[in-house]
């Protein structure tokens, strides 16, 4: 596990480079949630101390666009298609069967930590209507069935990767 | 020697142009002497994608649908073997030969200016844009052309700004060159948010030179030495192209200083989004790229005279940029030739939703909605009925199938209540409900709403709950004239774009479809048998195989059958929660 200090030190790169330059704040949380996953409570310290922004000024950065997380993602996170071309191709029923088989509302993550579920505006793949994005995957011309089989096809995965990692260190034992 | 492209644009990847690319490399490796394998953008084709084009002195066979075992043939009997498979031909062109393949009624009609190279060359390489006339243009803007040369051909080419309002690009290029000012910006909005478009992607991920020399040319002319290309981060594979493009570009020595031995520096950043609709409204963009929230601010005084970090800034859209350099070479003239008189040029459409063709269309402007959709878009697919058109994402409107023969420009669009907008064009049929439509868009303001204007913020909600209460059979006769004076009270009150236009799709809706929001409120139906509350859920016994998941799954108890029997939705009980339809694995439930 990474100690406080180095995980400070490979983001600090960015800070460290910090030149006083105007409008540097959204590239550098976009840097620190590309680093951590999300925006944790001391990575808008450590940028408010480099930059002098107050705490409260980045809280309402990072409030108002929908890109930025406070709250670390699951394993796998699932955007789905919101857009228009998608919506009249039947991205409800794909919304509310996600919703259905992970148990959970959209903008939340699973209790084991594996998915997070998002919708998102518009993916700019039209033609492959509906479609939802699973980390870079983009998954085209879905149904409600197939939406099923690919995410308990990443559940398996799951497993088989942890399965390797438990047999890994049980055989380093 | 023979060159094999593959289509790798988002909407490629998306269908499985990797696995695709991947096995061509794999089969081609051991035949380094009879072909070699490229990348290029997305030409267009959305509907056929996997695309893979064969290449050989200057004939073009492209391949559509491919998978890697069709791949595999296309290896083993055109590359290797000379022979074009005709079954799966989409396009075939050779020289001045009439084009072949089937789809010809897609590609055979556009006009390409902006999408010029989308398809043609590998985006990644800044040889194959020098070799197809890139830059070209620019040379001849720093060597042969004075600043004020540079405006008048802009304007008298008629371009004008393709992002949305249209407004004439030449005018505001003067405007910016005009104020006074040692500090002066370039910008290129490639935010590109309204759901359904995807135009400026396509450019950015298969053209991006075509931008940047757009943009210094601009630059050149109003006299700015930095510029922005604001692009939103959900298009990762745009960004990255940009970059690539970018320093490419600096290599050869098109950015930095002293272009060309001109004295002329110029230098551009990309800074990406963040995932707020509203940063595609140029004062919030600023505000964006100013690090802060994307909140839009007053104008007067516009952008020309007091922009980013209050210095004389041009703004532009993708598309916009993208016609410049094509307009340089070959003059204003032959610009004005395309399209109509008050709106010259072309205009990059994205089909989308219940169309059969769907994907990126260039046309002369002026072309009418009927071409678009019939002609190009091959007609509505599973054989339903065209009921209209939604144009301009959320701050346009629909217009009906009725009204198909008109034109599609500045003028003839406005006069119907929608906007043309940057081009996103979703087809709706006959299942379409058009409240729902409404809805669906106010949703999307109302959320995407920066919440600085009164108006906007709540009036928009308000707006949203009344349709919401429309669309589950609970709303009253109030409803319509309480929509119909909020949605010109938030036009008036609203700072920026967004508001200003968010009525629009209720506008357009009660204009023309009046009696389905009647039927909405006064006998509790949807015309369309979309919206939920207001239809009954119906098992085909054609489909349904008696798994009894839906019986199962159904919180209310209301359906009823044995294993292997087909079962049955009770109406009495059922609450239309639509649990039996995401459960079913067979399609078998449907609204009706």
């Amino acid at each position: 596990m990474a100690t406080r200090a180095s995980e400070a030190e490979s983001f600090g790169y960015r800070l460290w480079r910090y030149d006083g330059a105007p409008g540097e704040l959204i590239p550098l949380l976009q840097s620190a949630q590309e680093h951590f996953g999300y925006i944790p409570r001391r990575a808008i310290k450590y940028i408010s101390e480099v930059t002098s922004i107050p705490e409260s000024a980045i809280y309402g950065v990072i409030t108002f666009y929908s890109q930025f997380r406070l709250q670390p993602m699951g394993k796998y996170v699932v955007r789905v298609c919101a857009g228009t071309a998608c919506h009249v191709s039947g991205a409800k029923l794909l919304i509310e069967t996600l919703q259905d088989e992970l148990g959970i509302e959209v903008g939340d993550t699973t209790d084991d930590g594996l998915f997070t579920l998002f919708t998102v505006a518009c993916l700019g793949c039209c033609s492959l209507a509906p479609v939802m994005m699973v980390n870079d995957t983009t998954h085209g011309r879905l149904t409600a069935a197939e939406v099923r089989k690919i995410l308990r096809g990443y559940r398996r995965q799951a497993q088989a990767q942890g399965a390797e990692a438990g047999s890994a260190a049980g055989s380093r034992a | 020697m023979k060159s094999v492209l593959v289509g790798m644009g988002t909407c490629g990847l998306s269908a499985g142009a990797q696995a695709v690319h991947d096995k061509l490399r794999e089969l081609l490796a051991a035949h380094a002497d009879a072909a070699k394998l490229g990348i290029t953008g997305c030409i267009g084709m959305c509907y056929r994608e996997p695309l893979v084009e064969v290449r050989e002195n200057g004939r073009r066979v492209i391949y559509g649908g491919v998978t890697p075992e069709r791949a595999a043939e296309i290896v083993a009997r055109h590359v290797l073997a000379g022979e074009v498979l005709e079954d799966y031909v989409a396009y075939d062109l050779d020289g001045d030969a009439p084009a072949r393949g089937s789809e010809t009624g897609f590609l055979g009609v556009q006009e390409r200016i902006v999408l010029r190279n989308c398809g043609t060359i590998d985006p990644e390489s800044l040889e194959e844009y020098e070799a197809a006339g890139g830059y070209a243009a620019l040379r001849k803007a720093l060597g042969e052309m004075t600043p004020g040369d540079i405006i008048t051909e802009i304007k008298n080419s008629g371009l004008r700004g393709r992002g949305g309002a249209g407004f004439p690009t030449g005018m505001k290029w003067s405007f910016a060159a005009q104020n006074a000012g040692d500090v002066k910006y370039v910008v290129c909005n490639a935010d590109e948010g309204d759901p359904g478009a995807f135009m400026d992607r396509s450019v950015l991920e298969g053209d991006p030179h075509a931008v940047l020399e757009g943009m210094i040319i601009c630059a050149r002319a109003i006299g700015a030495s930095f510029g922005y290309i604001y692009c939103r981060a959900e298009y990762p594979l745009a960004i990255k192209r940009l970059e690539i493009a970018i320093t490419a570009a600096r290599e050869r020595g098109y950015l930095g200083r002293d272009i060309f031995g001109s004295g002329f520096d110029f230098d551009l950043k990309i800074k990406q989004g963040a995932g707020a609709f509203v940063c595609g409204e140029e004062t919030a963009l600023f505000a964006s790229i100013e690090g802060e929230r994307g909140m839009p601010r007053i104008r007067p005084p516009f952008p020309a005279e007091k922009g980013l970090w209050r210095k004389p800034t041009n703004n532009n859209n993708v598309e916009t940029y993208a016609n410049v350099a094509w307009i340089i070479s070959h003059g204003a003239e032959a610009y004005r030739r395309h399209g109509t008189e008050k709106s010259p040029g072309t205009k990059v459409f994205a089909l989308a939703g219940k169309v059969v063709r769907g994907g990126l269309a260039e046309v002369p402007m002026g072309t009418t909605i009927r071409e678009l959709v019939y002609d190009i878009g091959g007609g509505i697919k599973a054989g339903r009925e065209f009921k209209a058109v939604q144009m301009g994402g959320p701050s346009g409107g629909c217009i009906p199938a009725a009204m198909a023969d008109t034109p599609v420009d500045f003028e003839s669009i406005p006069q119907t209540g929608a906007i043309m907008g940057s081009g996103g064009m979703v087809v709706l049929d006959d299942m379409s409900c058009m409240v729902e439509i409404a809805r669906f868009f106010l949703d999307f303001t109302q959320s995407e709403s920066c919440g600085k204007c009164t108006f906007c913020r709540i009036g928009t909600l308000r707006m949203l709950e009344a349709l919401e209460r429309i669309t589950r059979g609970e709303g009253t006769p109030e409803d319509i004239p309480k929509l119909e004076q909020l949605a010109v009270q938030i036009k008036e009150a609203s700072l920026c774009g967004l508001g200003q236009t968010a009525p629009n799709p209720v506008q357009t809706t009660l204009r023309y479809y009046r009696d389905e929001y009647e039927a909405h409120i006064k006998q509790h139906t949807c015309p369309a048998h979309y919206c939920e509350a207001l239809v009954d859920f119906h098992i085909d016994p054609e489909k349904c195989v008696g798994c009894t998941l839906c019986a199962k799954n159904c919180p209310v108890d209301a359906i009823s059958g044995k294993p292997k029997e087909t079962h049955v939705i009770d109406h009495e009980i059922c609450v239309q929660c639509g649990r039996c339809i995401t459960s079913c694995n067979f399609d078998a439930v449907y609204k009706h």
